[in-house]
């Protein structure tokens, strides 16, 4: 083994654990050292990702490269979801201290728990072995209980954490739990020895197992029937948290099931394949009906993200090049649109600093603030899927796959579904434009929170259309990374 | 010969102090017998050869994880003095209780110099030992097969110790800070630290 090419493979979370370690020092040492510290993180955040798209463009790395000897692979695959979650981690840090700081519980312990958080979530997507992607994902999910419940003296923050804990420690139970009947099936943690030792057929055990690996990932996607945690965790955890564990942590879950489903369970298709279409049928049909009697904004958009887990799992469900390809493409345009979506609930906040967060609390909010509202209202409709804007695009190649492998019915009840979730996308529209003002809201937000407002209603604006061959291109290769095991 | 003898006596032992967990009517002794019954794994596990095993048990399990257990039961509203009554009286047990782990000890070390105990035939190749024994074999794989996922872990452990702080370090303001602070005493004028006060006779007295 070379660990001096491994070393250079995971610089990225080298980094990024580098900058943790010794912002962690700061925060013991200096006093007030938050905002320091943010600053700090995003720029190492910067860096990571330099270098992770250094790897991805690097031409000595097409082939992708293993690291430690089979437990992490550098592939582009990886790399594109490792750019995703590193730029959606700092979209969301960069809008963090102000949240916090009208409580004055801004610390600078945030960003080193966010920037451990982006080291766990890297492994995951990067992991080739059964070991690597459980200590990814617990160093991910132990980092986000504690963000979830940041905000100690609040009822709500506390129990949105401790749901989430409880919650979480259960899924990460049955995950292990299926992991070690795969591995006692299979005779190899390794993702290429489990593919080799499933090739000519699966015992009962072993399906047992990955029906296990796969329900406790659903829970960490939060995919239906595994999502009832999420509208109260996202209501609870402070709005900056939410819109974190909306992006990053949800890019890097659903990469490493891809992986895990495409790569180690690859040979066994039909084992996996009806639990992930019933799961995305579910997840868009609950996720469009259970919206819909919701007041609160941050609880719509949670069961706004399940509907779009749902979306992305119908091209994991296709389990060809392209369906992958459309996950990629799907979670790039998502990000950007559930980024856009929660600073702008962020923003929402009353002349004395009270965040909005309801309904009502939105009411006419087009006359106060019309540049917030239109944004609100794009990415709504983007959201929506409705088609000038971006997010019609990302719906549109998913169903393409889906057709593309023969899955109609899957694809008609997708269709039917987003028909059903438009309604309260577009309620959000009909509050804020003809509705009457209930609460005077704040005039003014900072530069910061537009400009990640601004590159997201950038992204999913029509002109997002001209990153389509890019995008395409990037995803393509990826999804190729996956299949060229096979 | 001795292997089996040492392995009925700890396997025995292990039995009734695991029922006597359960069984005992005071907290702390059920957690004391808890111990005794780690210590009688950790003999079984030496017992087979998995030493590296056995010093687990013995460090994080009667360690760490019984102190704890120790700590929460004593923070439970017991008697104490109830429960020093009978020292005199349950001396002998204790002094038993003591004899019995010295022999154990002697045992477990003749045992596993004698050899570890055959369980049975194993039917695969096992890989080979790297080192002498398996605690050395461990070590070498852990520090450098596994040394990526070593340190991870040790980021997650990491990252639970710095939640912990976190959600539950309290930073004190200075007033009520509980040390003194010399300079500000020393500083201090007597104008600032007395007040005079004429009361009226029958009013009270606003301070």
């Amino acid at each position: 083994m070379d660990y001096a090419a491994s070393f250079y493979i995971i610089a990225p979370e080298l980094m990024l654990t580098g900058a943790a370690l010794i912002l962690l020092l700061v925060a013991a040492w200096v006093r007030d050292a938050a905002k320091l510290a943010t600053i700090a993180a995003v720029v190492a955040l910067f860096g990571a990702t330099f270098w992770t798209g250094h790897l991805l463009l690097d031409p000595s790395f097409d082939q992708g490269a293993d690291a430690f000897g089979g437990l992490y692979r550098m592939d582009d695959f990886g790399s594109v979801a490792k750019l995703l979650i590193y730029l959606a981690t700092i979209a969301c840090l960069v809008v963090t201290p102000r949240f916090f700081d009208r409580r004055g519980a801004y610390r600078a312990e945030y960003p080193v728990l966010l920037l451990l958080n982006a080291v766990g979530m890297g492994m995951m997507v990067s992991a080739v072995d059964l070991m690597t992607l459980y200590i990814g994902l617990e160093l991910s999910s132990l980092s986000s209980y504690v963000l979830a419940s940041f905000l100690r003296d609040d009822t709500k923050s506390s129990e949105a954490g401790l749901k989430y804990f409880i919650l979480g420690a259960l899924a990460s139970g049955i995950i292990l739990y299926g992991m070690s009947l795969v591995y006692g099936f299979s005779g190899s943690t390794q993702y290429a020895g489990i593919r080799l030792a499933f090739a000519d057929g699966l015992s009962t055990g072993a399906l047992f197992g990955v029906v296990f690996v796969l329900a406790g990932l659903a829970f960490k996607i939060a995919a239906v029937p595994f999502h009832m945690w999420t509208p109260d965790v996202y209501e609870g955890a402070p709005t900056p948290v939410t819109a974190f564990f909306a992006s990053a942590p949800k890019v890097a879950a659903v990469a490493m099931l891809v992986r895990m489903a495409i790569d180690a369970f690859g040979a066994q298709i039909d084992a996996w394949q009806q639990i992930v279409i019933f799961a995305a049928m579910a997840s868009i049909v609950v996720g469009a009906l259970g919206a819909i009697g919701q007041e609160n904004l941050k609880r719509v958009l949670a069961y706004s993200s399940i509907n779009n887990v749902g979306f992305i799992l119908i091209g994991l469900a296709a389990a060809t090049p392209s369906g992958v390809s459309a996950v990629l493409i799907y979670l790039a345009i998502y990000v950007a649109m559930t980024i856009g979506a929660f600073v702008a609930v962020l923003m929402l906040r009353d002349r004395d600093g009270e965040q909005l967060e309801t309904f009502t609390d939105i009411a006419g909010l087009s006359t106060v603030r019309p540049a917030l509202a239109l944004s609100v209202a794009m990415l709504m409709f983007s959201l929506a899927g409705i088609p000038p804007l971006f997010g019609f695009w990302g719906k549109f190649v998913v169903f393409q796959a889906a057709v593309q492998a023969d899955m109609l019915v899957l694809a008609a009840i997708g269709i039917a579904a987003s028909v059903i979730g438009a309604f309260y996308y577009i309620k959000f529209v009909k509050v804020m434009f003809f509705d009457e003002p209930v609460r005077e809201a704040e005039i003014h937000s900072p530069a910061g929170h537009w400009v990640v407002l601004g590159i997201c209603v950038l992204i999913i604006s029509p002109l997002g259309y001209l990153l389509t061959p890019w995008l395409g291109a990037i995803a393509d290769s990826a999804a190729a990374a996956l299949f060229t095991v096979v | 010969m001795i292997q089996t003898f040492a392995f009925y006596l700890f396997a025995v032992l292990m039995i009734a102090s695991a029922v006597l967990v359960i069984t005992a009517r005071n907290p702390v002794h059920s957690v004391l017998w808890l111990i005794l019954a780690f210590f009688n794994a950790a003999g079984l596990m030496v017992l087979v050869g998995a030493e590296f095993i056995a010093m687990l048990l013995v460090i994080v399990y009667v360690g760490a994880v019984a102190v704890l257990f120790l700590f929460v039961v004593m923070m439970l509203d017991i008697d104490f003095a109830e429960l020093r009554a009978g020292f005199i009286r349950n001396f002998p047990l204790g002094i038993a209780i003591a004899l019995v782990l010295l022999a154990e000890l002697v045992l477990g070390i003749g045992a596993y110099r004698a050899g570890e105990i055959v369980l049975g035939t194993p039917t695969g190749a096992a890989a080979p030992l790297i080192g002498a024994g398996n605690t050395e074999s461990l070590g070498a794989l852990l520090y450098s097969k596994y040394l990526f996922l070593f340190e991870a872990t040790g980021l997650v452990l990491l990252v639970a110790m710095v939640g912990a702080i976190v959600l539950t370090l309290r930073e004190r303001d200075g007033a009520h800070r509980g040390h003194q602070n010399i300079g500000k005493q020393v500083r201090r004028k007597p104008d600032e630290a007395t007040v005079m006060k004429r009361p009226t006779i029958g009013e009270g007295i606003d301070l």
